[in-house]
This record gives C-alpha cells, structure tokens and sequence, in this order.
C-alpha cells in the first residue's frame, strides 16, 4: 500500500540502546508507549489483587477476610480508583495510541515528542502522589461522592489530587495525538484512508482534550471544600451535594467513552485482518465513533436517577441516553458483517476481539436497562451495575486490550509467544470472566446492594460462584502475563515482519520497528482494508 | 494540510499588545469600581460579563486566536459550548426539582 518503507537489514531497532537514561529520557513514541504499558499493567496488577481480595472476603457472608468494614470499603475504593483512573482511562490510548499513532500514519514520531515524555513524567507524578496516599487510603469510592467525601475521617486529599495530576496528563496526550493525526499524516494518508484506530484516536483525544478540565475543577473544589470548608457541596451553606455529582459525571461519562472508544479501533484493525475480508461500513464506523464522543456529553444525568434529581431533567436525560446505543450498534453491526463469509483465523487475538463483540454487546445492552428511568430505579447500587459496568469494561476494554497485545506483540517487541498456551489462557480469562460477573447480574436484580462486605444468607450461591469465577479470571490473566514475558528474555527475531499478512502501515516496517520508523516518509497508495480481493475493487465498493 | 504558516505574519504588533495591557488594567479597575454597586441578582452577570471580555482578548490578542484557522476555533468554541451545555442543564435541573419536604 505505500511506498518508502523498510526491509529488515537496514535498521537498528528502537529498542536497541540500553540503560535507564535511554528511557526516562527518550522521546521515542514507541517507548514512551512502553513506558506506559509497564506502568499501567502494574496497576492493573494492584488493583485485580484488590479485586481478588474483595471477591474473597464475598465468598462468606459474614466479615472474615477483611477485619473491618472499613478496610473492605478502601479495598474497592482502591480497585475503583487505580483500574479507572490509573489503568483504564490511560490504558488503551497512551499505550497502544502511543505506539501506533505515528507508525499508522507515517510519520516518524507525535508532533511534540518532548510534552510526550512530559504528559508520561506528568503522570508519574500523578502515580508517586496515589502511592503515597496508599498508606492512609481513602473508603468513598472511586466517585468520590459528596457529602461522604467530605465528612469522612480517611484522607481523601492525595488521592484526588493524585487524579487531578493525571488529567494534565490525559489533556496533553489528547492534544499531541489530535495534532499528531492533523498535521503528520503521510502524502496520500487521506481521513477516508485512515486506518480505524487512528479515528478511534481522534474522537478519544478529543474527549480527553475536552472533559478531562471539568473533573479537574471538580476534584479541586472537593479539594478545597475539605481543606477550607467553602460550602459548595454543603446545603447548610448555600450549596448542593448534588452539584458535585453534575459536575463529577459530565467528565466521567466521557470518560467512559475515553475509556472504551480506542478499544473499538482495536477490534476494527483486528477482525479484517483475520477474517481476510475489507471492514464492512467503514466510514460508519469511523463516523459512529465521533457520534458516540459527542452524545456521550448530553446522557451524565443517568448516573443520577435516584440522587434525588427532578423528574423533569430524569426523563429527558432518559431519553438522551438511548441515542448512544444507535452509533455503538452500528459498529457491532458492520463488525459483525465483516465477518460474514470471512475466511476467518481464530488466532488468539482474534479470540479477543470475538469475545469482544459478545461480551461488549452484553453490556451494551444491560446499559439499556439502567438508561430506562423506572428500572434503573429498582437496579440501582445493585451488583447490576456492577455487572454491567464490567461487561462493558473488561468484557469490551480490557479484551481489546489484550487483544491488541496478542496482535501488535510482535510488532512492538520483535518477539513471538506460545500461540496454544496464549489460547489456553484466552479459554480461562473468557470463562472465569463470565462466571464471575454473570451471576452479578441476577443477584443484583434481587436485591443485593453493591459496596457490602456482609450480605443476608439467600445470596452466598450467587457470590461464591462469582469468587470462584475471579479465580479462574486470575489465572487465566497470570498464564497470558507469563505467555507474554517469557519471549522477551529469549533471543531471536520473528520469521516475517507482517505475519498475518496486515496491509495497514505499522505492519509494513520491521519488527520491531527503526527509531525512527520510515527510512523516507511513506507514499499511501491505498486503502487500509483491501482484504482478500483485488484493491481497486475494494477502494471502488468502499 | 496546515493553513498555519503564513498566520505568523499577521501577528501584532507591540502597540496592539501594549493597547490590550491597556484594556486589561482598565477593565479590572471597572471590575473593582462596579463591585461598590449592588445590582441584585445581576451582580454576578455583571461580573462574569466584564471577566469574558477580558478573557476574549487574552485569547484573540495574546494566544493569536484571531489569526488562527476555522479548526483552532473549533477547538477553541466548542469548549464554551460544553460549559453552556452543563451549566444549563444543571440549572434545568435544579430550578425544576420538586421539593419533598416542604
């Protein structure tokens, strides 16, 4: 598809040079990017052990575990704050984003490599504040909810600072890549020939560009509400705890979307290639991922139906939040069409994004439930929502993550993992996910609140097959970690720079790439997605 | 692609900025001269009125937003859009909040 690019004799790799100075100081984009997924799997790895500890204190119904209920209550404020604002929110886009942005394009690096190396150190800092407040952590959630946030002895201060940090993190990464994709892209790298996790990109840095102020401020006046005692959450002072929520879920409803959008360019870059079939309504699925980063600021209320709200805002926040399922449809749709009549490769990363599609749509769908105003009354702080939530997250984020680990892997490391052990912990992960969280779904519809460290009898069937599933879920997590790790300390290289035959850019140049991608800046010539038929034809159909 | 390069010669002057730095000095002095005023309900309009101005110039003159591209002023716009879109409806909300307890 391009001209320019390299053959594998000519390069050094940018992973070439050694020392620590190499990599606090680089501004490399692909190790920065490496810098990234280092740090963000080792919250990942924080916050599933909180998870693990939490799922066995819910294996009984009494206290057992955890010596009080305070410490459960820090427990999955932890887990809530370090997978939401330390994993998650960063995950997928400062990794992956980092990595692939400028090899997908054809450029040699993001616009501002240095503010890259800063929005990195930025989020460091972000980090060393949250570990410090580690030693007297917070119990509120990762929502920090006013009034509790603001009468509760444990100390809230450092670790919202620790995320108001990260944001300036989060706005900077967002603003290079939006430069970066404006200005960078390659001769003949048109917006309509943009691979789909490049649009993907773009509507995610918008977002992070854009909502990520709002908590800012938010969590400063939190902030200055505990240190000064203002009142702008107080009603005895003129102000309104609710207001905190508004202004809370404006930003985090995107950010939601911040979390979730990249992962859909992830499954779009994965299925054509292992279904050797051209992306079916390409430009839909570029448009619906722009749709779904502007509706996604007109639906925050709906995380407030039973916050005492009026009515009035409630039903017509109700009705706002059904038009995100029309965009996120349209991509499981055309996803889903792609596959029709594929010549399909069940490849291990191609194994993640199916589980993708079935467990996103899942919770795609229970969203619907909660965005219905009288059900959501009923569901509400049930296990529920935490099924849902986790449907949508690790069902949908976290299995593109990994599969976009399983599929640029090569790429990024030059190295090859057992492709049958990797299965094997796919096998595991799919179904101690499942048996975890889908259980959730009906104990919450009978009641059960989330947030508890003790539960009535009825319910322990239902939380020990959930606690047996978080085992399964781990170990299938520690087999894939263990997959991954072991190559990385064997020698040799992969027998192809393209193994599975991908036409996108990235894969085009060696593995793992020059330091600075492209000997001379690529001509693209072509689509992204002309699989498996003549090119002029598929350019013509698209 | 880029409509950037040629912004930079229309940039301004020391005299114009010295005239904003003018406008700026003169504008906080009105704020403090208006605040011996009591205009009810409106004081915080007045205000926020007299502060937007001040940031607009800030933004047109020393950011260079006045010479920049219709995508710079998208990006710069669309911001105040979402501030008017969670004032208003937290507003929307509020004012129609049905009391429980009267």
């Amino acid at each position: 598809m391009a001209n320019g690019v390299m053959t594998q004799t000519q390069h050094i790799p940018y992973l070439a040079q050694k020392g620590l100075k190499s990599w606090i100081l680089t501004t490399d984009h692909k190790r920065i990017g490496i810098l990234y997924l280092v740090t963000i799997s080792f919250f990942f790895m924080i916050a599933g052990l909180a998870a693990l500890g939490m799922r066995y204190e819910l294996m009984t119904p009494e206290l057992d575990f955890f010596r009080t209920a305070t410490e459960y209550n820090v427990a999955f404020t932890l887990h809530g704050s370090l997978m939401v604002f330390f994993f998650i929110v960063p995950g997928i886009a400062a990794s992956f984003g980092n990595f692939l942005i400028p090899l997908m394009i054809g450029a040699r690096d993001v616009a501002f490599p240095r503010i890259n190396l800063l929005s990195f150190w930025i989020y460091l800092v972000g980090t060393a504040i949250l570990l410090s407040a580690l030693a007297q952590p917070a119990d509120t959630g990762w929502t920090f909810y006013t009034p509790y946030s603001i009468q509760t002895g444990t100390k809230v201060i450092m670790i919202t600072l620790g995320v108001f940090v990260l944001g300036f993190s989060s706005i900077l990464t967002g603003m290079n890549f939006i430069v970066t994709i404006h200005k960078l892209r390659a001769p003949g790298m048109t917006w309509s020939r943009l691979p789909l996790f490049i649009w993907a990109s773009y509507a995610t840095a918008i977002l992070q560009l854009l909502a990520t102020p709002v908590v800012g401020i938010t969590l400063l006046l939190l902030i200055a509400e505990r240190a000064f005692d203002i009142g702008f959450f107080d009603p005895a002072k003129g102000g309104d705890p609710i207001l905190f929520q508004n202004f809370f879920w404006f930003y985090s409803h995107p950010a939601v979307y911040i979390m979730v959008i990249p992962a859909f360019g992830i499954i779009s870059e994965i299925i054509p290639v292992f279904a050797r079939k051209p992306i079916f309504g390409y430009k839909a699925i570029a448009y619906s991922s722009f749709a779904i980063a502007i509706i996604s600021f007109f639906v925050w209320l709906h995380h407030m139906f039973v916050s005492g709200i009026s009515e009035t805002a409630a039903a017509i926040f109700s009705f706002l939040t059904m038009l995100v399922a029309i965009p996120t449809a349209v991509k499981v749709f055309n996803w889903t069409a792609t596959l029709y009549k594929g010549s399909i490769d069940f490849h291990s990363s191609m194994l993640y994004a199916l589980s993708f599609i079935v467990l996103f749509t899942v919770g795609g769908l229970t969203g619907v439930y909660l965005g219905a105003l009288a059900v959501d009354v009923h569901l509400h702080d049930t296990y529920f929502i935490v099924a849902h939530m986790h449907y949508v997250m690790i069902g949908g984020t976290v299995m593109g993550f990994f599969g976009a680990l399983h599929f640029w892997y090569q790429k990024w490391f030059g190295k090859v993992f057992d492709e049958l052990t990797a299965k094997v912990a796919w096998f595991l992960i799919f179904v101690g996910f499942n048996v975890t969280f889908f259980p959730q779904f009906f104990m919450g519809f009978q009641g059960m609140p989330r947030r508890y460290a003790t539960y009535p009898e009825e319910y322990i069937s239902y939380h020990s097959l959930s606690t047996y599933g978080s085992w399964i879920l781990g170990l299938g997590i520690l087999i894939m970690t263990v997959n991954l790790l072991i190559p990385l300390w064997k020698k040799g290289r992969p027998e192809s720079s393209n193994p599975y035959g991908s036409l996108s850019l990235e894969w085009q140049v060696p593995s793992p790439p020059p330091h600075e991608n492209f000997d001379e800046i690529p001509t693209v010539t072509d689509w992204t997605y002309s699989y498996g038929k003549n090119r002029s034809e598929a350019n013509a159909k698209k | 692609m880029s409509t950037h390069d040629h912004t930079e010669e229309h940039h301004t002057g020391l005299r114009v900025y010295a005239a904003v730095c003018l406008a700026l000095f003169v504008l906080t002095a009105v704020t403090v001269y208006v605040a011996k005023f009591d205009f009810g309900d409106f004081n915080i309009v007045v205000a926020m009125l007299i502060a937007s101005i001040k940031a607009s110039i800030v933004a047109l003159y020393f950011m260079h937003l006045k010479f920049e591209d219709k995508l710079t002023w998208i990006y710069a716009l669309y911001p105040l859009f979402l501030l008017f879109l969670l004032i208003g409806f937290t507003i929307m909300e509020t004012f129609t909040r049905v009391p429980v307890i009267k």
